[in-house]
């Protein structure tokens, strides 16, 4: 297949779908390349002989997990999608839904003084929570009724504060709340994984509060959102989309040389098939190692496989749980993702939980005893560690644009800010989306 | 009062090699047209017909490979709850049917167990004119014995059709919703696995809290 395309793409993760569907969609030839035999690259979900392939080669895949192999789904990289989220618009906008279907995650936990109780989203759960004392709450409230009628064209909501100027640490003081409840608010709302954001202007941390609340308000059980048979769809339904419009795939497919013109740009790409041509490559950390830089942290993730639900959160069929650093003496926080057969990534009768961490000591598993201890007792733990990378340039002196590794946050907030930045820097304008005509409007348009 | 049967959503998927004319029967049964010369499907992949059989009316929700199956990439969301399947050769071509056989297998493996499989030999009309005292030079490659022997052994249906004169392709459709088990019907939402587990999904298209699909019935599309 000697052919010429506008755009190669190596890898079938999340960033590498979403861009290969938008552009495709906007009428680009694109050839989309993986040297795996499966989709999903880092953001694939396994299954059961997949998994264990990976994280115990030596060790054959235990007798007593029962299900077909495929009933298992266990993602890689544990996320979930805020309902009101930049992922979730993109969704919407480009009609992947059609081929992936959704379910709530039951409940947002966190942990506090050696317990989990429930991130209370608006002013009536503040008052309710049991994580706070009865003066507490009334702190709570108000700086929840501050949050929710802030507004910015109008100085008398905003009780003296600049957003820009102020930092937080002001504004909690100004309420009076604990650094208890500053732990809840800071690190399960705004879902900042440091302290680093107390002394930093307040924007940021606000507009992160009101993502979390308006995604609650949207379906009312959690402000995440998950694709049933697990993350790995989101990847497969934006290749299909791209595919729809054109693009090829191949998966199970080496690079065998990467092809530069005289002037050292990219130009193309040496495969079994033959030689593919395009101007432009856009591709995952692991096609390019020379061009990308370790950004020097490291994640630890676990995946723990029980069979019972976690103790305290009244049997949720899934949740998430955040254990802030300060409660457990850390730098970095804790999450605890729980997932069960409701959402079709285990049989009936199990559970899976994902806790994830970055590392900060040389003993990085018992980093994870905190969680470990939420969990009760696990029928199997695979651990994995990942270090993460990103491009050493911005990919406009060699057309080679290359995506960041998935981090350690809670959800797809920061991968959608890598897909418009290299959507930016690939087109040299900003993203746009347009919607998608729906079934009824692309059949009339074939004239069917 | 009487109220006509809702329509019950089926989710079908189209398999077979590139260029024996999937997209080609999937035009023909969704609007009667045919295409000489058409181009690899672009575009509208995710065509819905509705099929009415007896007192059923079922509609369809073809998904086709857009072009996934050239270098075997076609993903597992792709068979995931498939309640009936094409298999499509070219009546033409033996490497064709060597493929359908491999397709088969792959359903049996990916797809669900109860799907419903139609393994369907295409461009019939080319056909039409073999003379059986001239073997030598017939277009006919794949005997109809062949066809049906594959499709005995795996119990699924099988036809030859014309996607370009339009001979038995509503038989089909028609063919594979006769035998779609009802209860399989009732019960299915769009991608689902029955009504067990419908409770909870949500639309992310519709802006309204607490706007849970339950239960099976019309599809949201």
């Amino acid at each position: 297949m000697d052919e010429n395309y506008d755009v190669i793409v190596l890898g079938t993760g999340l960033t590498e779908c979403v861009l290969s569907g938008i552009l495709s969609v906007e009428g680009k030839k694109v050839l989309h390349i993986d040297r795996q035999d499966f989709y999903g690259g880092e953001s694939a979900s396994l299954n059961l002989s997949q998994l264990y392939k990976k994280f115990k080669p030596s060790a054959q895949k235990p007798e007593f997990l029962k299900g077909r192999d495929r009933d298992w789904c266990v993602d890689l990289i544990p996320k979930f999608l805020m309902s009101n989220g930049e992922l979730t618009n993109i969704l919407v906008h480009t009609d992947v839904t059609r081929y992936i279907e959704f379910k709530q995650i039951g409940g947002s936990y966190v942990y506090r003084s050696g317990r989990i109780a429930k991130v209370p989203a608006n002013e009536m759960e503040a008052v309710r929570s049991s994580l706070m004392g009865i003066f507490e709450k009334r702190r709570m409230k108000r700086f929840l009724e501050f949050i929710a009628k802030y507004d910015e064209d109008d100085t008398t909501t905003h009780q003296g504060f600049n957003l820009d100027k102020n930092t937080m640490e002001e504004i909690y003081a100004y309420f009076g709340l604990e650094s208890g409840t500053k732990d809840f608010i800071g690190h399960a709302m705004a879902l900042w994984s440091t302290d680093n954001y107390l002394n930093e202007v307040a924007r940021p941390t606000y507009e992160r509060i009101m993502l979390y609340v308006q995604s609650v308000s949207r379906y009312g059980k959690s402000p995440y959102i998950y694709p049933l048979y697990g993350l790995g769809e989101l990847p497969q339904g934006f290749a299909r989309l791209s595919a729809i419009y054109g693009g090829t795939y191949m998966l199970d497919t080496p690079i065998d040389e990467i092809l530069y013109d005289d002037d050292g740009k990219f130009s193309g790409v040496v495969t079994k098939e033959g030689k593919a041509k395009a101007p432009i490559v856009i591709a995952d950390p692991t096609y390019f190692p020379e061009r990308v830089k370790k950004i020097g942290s490291k994640v630890i993730r676990a995946m723990c496989i029980l069979d019972h639900p976690i103790t305290g959160t009244n049997d949720l069929d899934s949740v998430q749980i955040i254990i802030p650093q300060n409660q457990v003496g850390r730098k970095h926080d804790i999450y605890i993702a729980v997932l069960s057969d409701v959402h079709c990534v285990v049989p009936k009768g199990y559970y899976l939980a994902i806790v994830s961490t970055i590392i900060e000591t040389e003993t990085p598993h018992v980093e994870l005893e905190p969680a470990f201890k939420l969990l009760g007792e696990r029928l199997d733990t695979l651990m994995g560690i990942a270090e993460l990378y990103e491009p050493q340039t911005d990919g406009t002196d060699s057309n080679i644009f290359i995506s960041k590794s998935y981090d350690a946050s809670s959800h797809f907030e920061t991968t959608t800010d890598d897909i418009k930045d290299i959507y930016f820097r690939v087109t040299g304008k900003p993203l746009v989306l347009q919607k998608r005509p729906t079934i009824e409007e692309e059949q009339a348009l074939n004239g069917l | 009062m009487s109220f006509p049967n809702p329509a019950t959503s089926v989710k079908l998927v189209l398999l077979g090699e590139a260029a024996v004319g999937k997209s080609s029967l999937v035009l023909r049964f969704v609007s009667n047209d045919f295409q000489e010369n058409k181009e690899p499907t672009i575009g509208a992949a995710f065509l819905t017909q509705k099929c009415t059989i007896g007192s059923k009316v079922i509609k369809y929700e073809i998904w086709d490979t857009a072009g996934q199956e050239r270098f075997a990439s076609l993903a597992p969301m792709y068979y995931r709850n498939a309640q009936a399947a094409i298999v499509v050769y070219d009546v033409t071509k033996p490497a064709s049917f060597i493929r359908a056989r491999h397709w088969v297998k792959e359903l049996h493996e990916q797809a669900s167990k109860d799907i419903t499989i139609a393994l369907v030999g295409n461009k019939y009309d080319l056909v039409e004119q073999d003379s059986p005292e001239d073997e030598e030079n017939n277009m006919r490659k794949v005997s109809v014995e062949e066809g049906q022997n594959l499709a005995d052994e795996e119990g699924i249906l099988f036809f030859e059709s014309s996607a370009k004169s339009g001979y038995n392709v509503n038989d089909i459709f028609i063919g594979i919703g006769s035998k779609i088990p009802e209860s399989k019907v009732a019960s299915s939402a769009p991608g689902g696995q029955g009504s067990s587990n419908t409770e909870g999904r949500i639309d992310l298209t519709s802006n309204a809290a607490n706007n849970n699909r339950s239960g099976g019935g019309e599809c949201a599309c």
